[in-house]
């Protein structure tokens, strides 16, 4: 197990365009969304944990694709499958991996990307702790969809299209966190909801990726 | 016909919309078996006379 | 004799070809009847005017909507643990009609919202989560059509099928968390204080029976297409492979 883990980190850092990418999309469609919206700060303040929650999922989005797909072409995949390894794990690490090399420099950057949008410094903790508590949803989540769409010609599209309704609960508990914290209200509330979501879609989604791997090798 | 009174328009846009999406469907699905029906008969007749 | 002996598919199109008329002629009664009761027989209500009549369409429409989706998800269980080939195709064959109603619940619901929130949309938690909804209907005719093998496709998109209908619920009430909506609370169930009046309910139900026949009718019409367009499948494959 950990050494598929360390093969797949290794591979989405030394093929370059799969760990940068994601954090280069995140920074434009941040820096973009002023040009959008105009440059007053007050409004910024408001839609600004709307706008890096929506910049995280589709920064997500970009590379998930990228979970099967290589292993798919290349016949690696029916090397797992066919390993001691049970297919549930393979699932799940690949999810853990995304989020490692996805998930994790999102809420690395994400508070400089706040500065950008203004979001006030009382904020920033709630940014972060929602951030980092509600990627891994997201790459369970998507690694479910890739998990579907693996043997398609063009899945990319129909990807974004299954996976994108399936983040709605989770994009809402997070920018609600988000929106409550820099409110001052209480945060908490939506912050262990989203944690639950997380726990949830990490505990089942593997297996159910498992199930559409299974008939996508058969 | 009732009187509507002022929500006329948004009263029968509705039913409008309503039943012109259900005609729709319905076409939709009788056209598709339509055309399902006459290759399942064709690729029959096909395979009878093969055989 | 068991329920299961119309997972034939020989045994399901006899006897749904033999139910469809009289299925199709009393849904079309049905609605008819209901539909012509509520719009030329009922009384306006004092405060919402003449748009109460929508709630003749937009309820049994939203009953379906969601309706179909829970029907999706039973025969989705039904073809993973029995695989029966009918039930998927039945699935397969409900999504659009699923479809529809939804769409019809979200238009019916737009133009009743206008004149009485002052808007046609509003981010609602049941407008949304209806919205979700569709989304969701999309995604999954989306992916019957994409996946080539027939076999195969049955299984994703039951496979989908039933982790969308979680997230469904799940956004359902995570919307509720997000936005209390202006819309109202149930109007038919059989415990509340606060119902629709009963000149009112008589031919609500009559519409909502209708619309379900309507489903039901369109649903095993839709499924006859469906076991053929198979059959058509495997006569061409082996054909090219002859």
């Amino acid at each position: 197990m950990k050494n598929l883990l360390t093969r797949d980190l290794t591979l989405a850092i030394r093929a370059g365009g799969g760990f940068g990418l994601g954090l280069a999309f995140f920074l434009i469609v941040t820096v973009l969304m002023p040009f959008g919206i105009g440059p007053e700060t007050g409004t910024l303040t408001i839609v600004a944990p709307g706008i890096l929650w929506i910049g995280a999922l589709l920064a997500c989005l970009l590379s998930l694709d990228r979970v099967f797909a290589l292993d798919w072409e290349d016949g690696t995949l029916d090397l797992l499958a066919t390993s001691p390894l049970p297919l549930e794990a393979v699932a799940g690490i690949k999810a853990f991996a995304h989020w490692i090399t996805t998930g994790l420099p999102l809420v690395a950057i994400s508070p400089l990307l706040a500065v950008l949008l203004n979001l006030p410094p009382d904020g920033f903790f709630w940014l972060i702790a929602s951030l980092f508590v509600g990627t891994p949803a997201l790459s369970a989540i998507g690694t479910f969809g890739a998990a579907l769409t693996v043997g398609l010609k063009r899945g990319g599209l129909l990807l974004s299209l299954i996976v994108l309704p399936l983040y709605v609960p989770t994009l809402l508990f997070g920018a609600e966190a988000t929106r409550r914290g820099i409110e001052g209200a209480d945060g908490m509330t939506p912050l262990v909801l989203l944690a639950g979501l997380s726990l949830a879609c990490l505990a089942t989604m593997p297996f159910a990726a498992a199930a559409a791997l299974r008939v996508n090798l058969r | 016909m009732p009187d509507l009174g002022r929500y006329a328009v948004e009263v029968l846009s509705a039913y409008g919309a309503t039943i012109l999406l259900l005609i729709l469907l319905v076409l939709g699905s009788i056209w598709r078996a339509r055309r399902v029906l006459r290759d399942l008969r064709e690729a029959e007749a096909r395979k009878e006379a093969r055989s | 004799m068991s329920i299961w002996e119309y997972a034939n598919p020989r045994k399901f199109m006899s006897l749904s070809g033999a139910v469809l008329p009289w299925l199709s002629a009393a849904a079309a009664i049905c609605v008819v009847v209901g539909l012509i009761w509520g719009f030329f027989f009922t009384p306006d209500d004092y405060r919402q005017g003449s748009t109460v009549k929508i709630i003749y369409i937009h309820v049994p429409a939203a009953i379906l909507g969601t309706g179909t989706w829970f029907m999706m998800v039973i025969a989705s269980l039904v073809w993973l643990i029995r695989r029966h080939h009918v039930s998927a195709l039945a699935a397969k064959a409900a999504a659009p009609i699923g479809l529809v109603f939804t769409l019809i619940g979200l238009i019916t619901g737009a133009i009743w919202g206008q004149p009485m929130w002052g808007s046609w949309w509003e981010w609602d938690p049941r407008l949304t989560s209806f919205l979700i909804l569709f989304l969701f209907y999309l995604a999954y005719i989306g992916l019957w059509e994409a996946v080539e093998n027939p076999d195969a496709a049955a299984d994703l998109t039951s496979v989908l099928c039933l982790v969308g209908g979680v997230f469904a619920v799940i956004s359902r009430y995570a919307i509720l968390f997000w936005n209390q909506g202006l819309h109202q609370g149930a109007s038919l169930s059989l415990d509340a204080e606060e119902n629709v009046a009963d000149v009112f309910a008589y031919p609500l139900w009559t519409c909502i029976i209708g619309f379900c026949l309507v489903f039901a009718a369109l649903l095993l019409f839709r499924t006859r297409t469906e076991i053929r367009a198979r059959r058509l499948k495997a006569l061409i494959q082996r054909e090219r492979m002859a």
